[in-house]
């Protein structure tokens, strides 16, 4: 299939090419130094090519190769743990051929060809084995990786073997092929499952305000908007460390190289609190930071998710984080740009909004053709200019998630963390998680969720009120409001991802807390009945001990005592 | 700058357009490639390929077109744009093209780098997390600037953001080591006002010694103002990974660069994007900012403090919204600080160091630096917040901790945030005014801070 054919101009990453006849989206190498390019566009008999490496010193009339396929992610044992750029090129291994420094026209295989994997068969030979299905298994690190048969294939097993194998070695013969343990797909194809299911299980991250207040299911897709500063690093990164997801895959698309580095180092010495084991065990991080090549970053999310859909497909709880997605349409407005297309909004392509659909509606939970069940859950950051989210890429990205963590500015000037705003943040998966929490966490979590958001509600109206007329107008009754969604807010809210116990906050612990906070409300309620001075319980010891209770490590023990506290104190005061 | 082997010359512009000439040519032509223009007059100008097709190409010329026609011979010269380095480089001034302009010797070059440079393998970086003290506490103590990090400084027309950046390329240090420092100055589109000034204050304060100093002027051809920022951060890729020097970059105006590429890509008819940018700047950008940072195993590190003047002080406008997703954080310059006569007009609420945590704390700063400049931080916005209360209630209805709350707000912006334009405070100074100004507050109100460090620092007023 291949054909040779010669460069006929060079515009910074956009090269047209006379003299191949590629299908759209083939991958093909250009010049000399034998960049890797991609198809995007055919006008008779030129080709457009996007290159994703730099093209300064390439010139007209050199040569261009077809591959004659399209660009596909190489999947099989091995992935998990490595460290990948935009189109699958392990980068540890780009540092040993070049150094430092990323030059072009290098290649590397996404996945270890020397590595030996040990593989158990699953299935005999005879056995008649359907697209998809599982036939055998190798320990990836602490992962049982599935080897499944390809998409499209199915037939007898005429043979299967047992023991040590190479991704390239033959493991077994089904329907008259050779089958290996890595498979190659095409990344902008979503891979098939047997059917997509309600997501009614929440990703439990340890976060309170997203666990509790606005939970995302496991299938579903979040975004985080937010201006620069708001922290939304810090919350994808809490999100990658400790949701309950077995697999993890983090694209940073287009982001800072020092963020990358602190996510690069910080992975590999994060112990996984689960097993005890390194995080990275179960990681796929994929950089491409903003000063690489721009058409490497449009591919990466698709890299990512092709990857994430390959573990799910095992039958696991993938959660994929895109950080973020705007550096991504950014790419895709900069290529649009150099093809001279015709703009739509505020020059991204008009393609905009079906490339943001397509690539959410990969996120689902679904019964994999191998007959478990698995999820791919998607956390994408959105970066809106000036944080004003009437733009392009918030906007069609927000019709179609379900999940909104609004960041807010404000509240990171006031060292709120995260600075997750309760007011505009929302989740559409309430209704549908609600009998999951009454099952799993308490019977009356989902009213005691519903009291929290009332209060935070009724102090934003106090709140209004307050700031015409000062707090000292208001009645004892709605100063206790006040005070206890301050409790709210302060100890519940917000959450320090730095400190060893405050980082994570287990279902129980949050139900608790919360718990606690009502148990001071309701007392505070019958205090200013009974006419006890507001100063008199507002300054009760129980409420600063609560306060600090967060971040000792005997954490539940302090919790108890707190609740005990509380009503000691109150009983002081005649309540 | 660059006189090497010698291809075809051609006298064939077909057209040319603002910065840009069409050339018709036989032989290929590289992409990026370097081009020299010999005018009818006999003059030189110098430019880059932009766009190479079969027969056509399209040529950037960095001094601008004026006085080229169609007569103008062109050659091909079959490399991209290369800069000589050397360590000799240290104390000296050179135009935004590179040419020495302090009427010393042309630099004796040890190597030519290419000034695109390369990406950063995101797997070589080491992260960064080495303090650097600029002796301003709004920076340091609340801010805090690391070894590899990008920090710029937000400003706006009629700010003494140079001032500033001068304040810091004098008095900037790497602590307690016996490391090589050294400031790269680059200044892109600067007024012959502002060039006297910056190079009678560099000789002045005997900074110069350890500095490189590229002056791109207003009235320089905005290409080449495009060059500039690229030349300096070789140079300082150079000093940094191969000398193993620390080195802080310091690039004033982002803006003139900005409008620069604006103007170029509205010469070369491209799509523009939001308000008439190019649709990559971001990219472009990126490339400019990303190259701070710090290499695994290599000593040196880059340092970048680039200002940019937000146009109409709109934080929203591209350039300093573009800048801000790439850099690390932003310190920010506010108007009323500085009609209040406030220098350096530090607004400490809207500014942000991103790697401030790693490079804070016990063995770095000192211990108690990260709660202290919590409290610092929420004391002063519940103060300021204050300020609109009283406005409307008057100062008599607050409460007797609002009040205090309230005072505390001036006192941080006197104590703090006011200091002299050649005072360098140590971070010891700086924490030392900060334990000072919190004494005004009550206990209670002191929530950020652990206890330990409270009974070791608190001064409580008698």
């Amino acid at each position: 299939m291949s054909k040779d054919g010669v460069i006929y101009r060079v515009a910074g990453p956009v090269v047209t090419a006379v003299g191949i006849s590629p299908r759209m989206y083939d991958v093909v190498y250009v010049g000399n130094e034998n960049l890797m390019g991609e198809v995007i566009k055919i006008v008779g008999d030129q080709t457009i090519i996007q290159v994703y490496e730099e093209t300064s010193g390439v010139k007209p009339g050199e040569p261009v190769t077809n591959t004659g396929r399209p660009l596909v992610a190489e999947l099989g044992p091995g992935l998990l743990s490595s460290v990948y750029d935009g189109i699958q090129r392990p980068l540890p291994l780009l540092r040993d051929k070049t150094g430092d420094f990323i030059f072009r026209g290098v290649t590397a295989p996404g996945l270890d060809r020397e590595k030996k994997w040990e593989f158990n068969p699953v299935v005999k030979k005879g056995d008649a084995v359907s697209p998809g299905q599982i036939i055998g298994t190798v320990m990836e690190g602490t992962i049982e990786h599935r080897i499944m048969v390809p998409p499209g294939l199915e037939g007898k097993v005429e043979d299967i073997k047992s023991g040590s194998f190479t991704v390239e070695e033959t493991v077994a013969k089904i329907g008259g092929q050779d089958i290996i343990m890595m498979q190659k797909w095409p990344v902008r194809v979503p891979r098939p499952v047997k059917e997509k299911m309600q997501p009614d299980i929440p990703l439990v991250t340890g976060q309170r305000v997203l666990d509790t207040m606005f939970p995302l299911a496991k299938g579903g897709a979040a975004a985080i908007p937010g201006g620069f500063g708001t922290g939304k690093t810090v919350t994808q990164q809490q999100l990658a460390k400790w949701s309950d997801a077995e697999i993890v895959v983090y694209i940073g698309c287009g982001e800072r190289g020092n963020e990358m580095t602190e996510v690069l180092t910080e992975f590999p010495a994060l112990e996984d609190p689960k097993t005890g084991n390194p995080l990275m065990n179960r990681t796929v991080l994929i950089a491409n930071t903003s000063n690489m090549p721009v058409a490497a970053r449009e591919a990466s999310v698709y890299t990512g998710m092709t990857i994430a859909e390959y573990y799910r497909d095992m039958g696991y709880n993938v959660s994929l984080m895109a950080d973020s997605t705007s550096r991504w349409a950014e790419a895709m407005r900069e290529i649009s740009s150099r093809l001279e297309e015709m703009p739509g909004e505020e020059g991204y392509p008009a393609y905009l909004a079906g490339r943001l659909s397509e690539f959410y509606e990969r996120a689902c939970r679904a019964m994999s053709l191998c007959g478990k069940e698995g999820s791919i859950s998607v956390i994408g950051a959105v970066s809106p200019p000036g944080g004003d989210i009437s733009e392009p890429v918030s906007q069609n990205t927000l019709r179609i998630v379900r999940v909104f963590w609004a960041l807010d500015t404000k509240l990171r000037e006031r060292r709120h963390f995260p600075a997750i705003n309760w007011l505009t943040s929302y989740s559409l998966y309430n209704k549908q998680l609600a009998q999951w929490y009454t099952d799993e966490v308490a019977v009356d979590f989902p009213a005691l969720r519903e009291w929290a958001m009332l209060t935070l509600q009724r102090e934003s109206e106090l709140q209004e009120i307050v700031q015409l007329v000062g707090s000292d107008a208001l009645p004892d009754e709605q100063k206790a409001t006040l005070e206890v969604s301050k409790m709210i807010r302060e100890i519940f809210l917000q959450q320090n991802a730095y400190h060893p116990v405050d980082t994570y906050s287990p279902m129980s612990r949050q139900y608790v807390m919360l718990k606690l906070i009502r148990k001071y409300a309701d007392l505070s309620a019958k205090a200013v009945q009974a006419g006890v001075p507001l100063d008199k319980f507002v300054s009760i010891p129980a409420r600063q001990r609560f306060i600090r209770a967060k971040l000792e490590t005997n954490i539940d023990a302090e919790l108890t005592a707190v609740g005990e506290d509380m009503d000691a104190q109150f009983k002081a005061l005649g309540v | 700058m660059t006189e090497v082997k010698v291809s075809k010359e051609y006298k064939t512009i077909s057209e040319i357009a603002g910065p840009l000439i069409f050339v018709e040519k036989t032989e290929p032509v590289a992409y990026d490639e370097l081009v020299s223009v010999k005018l009818s007059d006999g003059s030189m100008k110098r430019g880059k390929v932009l766009d190479s097709s079969d027969k056509i190409v399209v040529v950037q010329v960095f001094e601008g077109t004026t006085g080229i026609d169609r007569s103008a011979s062109v050659r091909f010269l079959g490399e991209t744009m290369k800069m000589p380095v050397s360590k000799d480089m240290l104390g000296r001034i050179l135009s935004g093209a590179g040419d020495p302009i302090d009427g010393g010797p042309p630099i004796n070059p040890e190597q030519r780098l290419d000034i695109t440079g390369a990406a950063i393998n995101p797997w070589a970086r080491d992260s960064p997390h080495d303090f650097i003290q600029t002796g301003i506490s709004t920076i340091d103590g609340m801010n805090t600037l690391v070894r590899g990090q990008k920090l710029p400084i937000f400003s706006g027309s009629g700010l003494p953001h140079n001032d500033l950046a001068l304040q810091i390329a004098r008095q900037a240090k790497v602590r307690g080591e016996h490391e090589e420092f050294a400031v790269v100055f680059v200044a892109m589109g600067i007024t012959n006002e502002e060039k006297q000034t910056f190079m009678k204050e560099f000789e002045r304060t005997g900074a110069l010694k350890n500095a490189v100093v590229f002056l791109n002027l207003a009235d320089d051809p905005a290409t080449e103002r495009i060059v500039t920022p690229r030349l300096g951060l070789t140079t300082a890729e150079y000093m940094a990974f191969e000398l193993g020097m620390q080195v802080l970059v310091i690039m004033t105006d982002m803006t003139n660069y900005c409008e620069a590429l604006r103007q170029v890509g509205a010469a070369r008819e491209e799509v523009p994007g939001r308000r008439g940018y190019p649709g990559y700047m971001y990219t472009d950008l990126a490339q400019l900012y990303e190259r701070a940072g710090r290499i695994k195993d290599k000593k040196g590190s880059i340092t970048q403090i680039p200002i940019l003047s937000m146009p109409g002080d709109d934080i929203t406008h591209p350039i300093p919204d573009l800048s801000g997703y790439i850099t690390e954080g932003q310190i920010v310059m506010s108007r009323d600080l500085h009609r209040a006569g406030i220098y350096p007009p530090v607004n400490v609420s809207s500014s942000l160091s991103r790697l401030m945590g790693g490079g804070t704390g016990e063995g770095r700063t000192r211990a108690d630096h990260k709660g202290v400049s919590d409290q610092l931080y929420a004391a002063y916005a519940e103060g300021k917040d204050l300020r609109g209360l009283v406005a409307i209630v008057g100062k008599e209805s607050l409460s007797e901790k609002d009040r205090k709350l309230l005072d505390f707000a001036d006192l941080f912006e006197d104590k703090i945030v006011r200091q002299g334009a050649d005072e360098d405070r140590s971070i010891e100074d700086t924490l030392s005014i900060a334990w000072d100004i919190l004494g005004a507050l009550d206990m209670e109100q002191i929530t950020r801070i652990d206890r330990k460090y409270i009974e070791k620092y608190l001064k409580k007023k008698a």
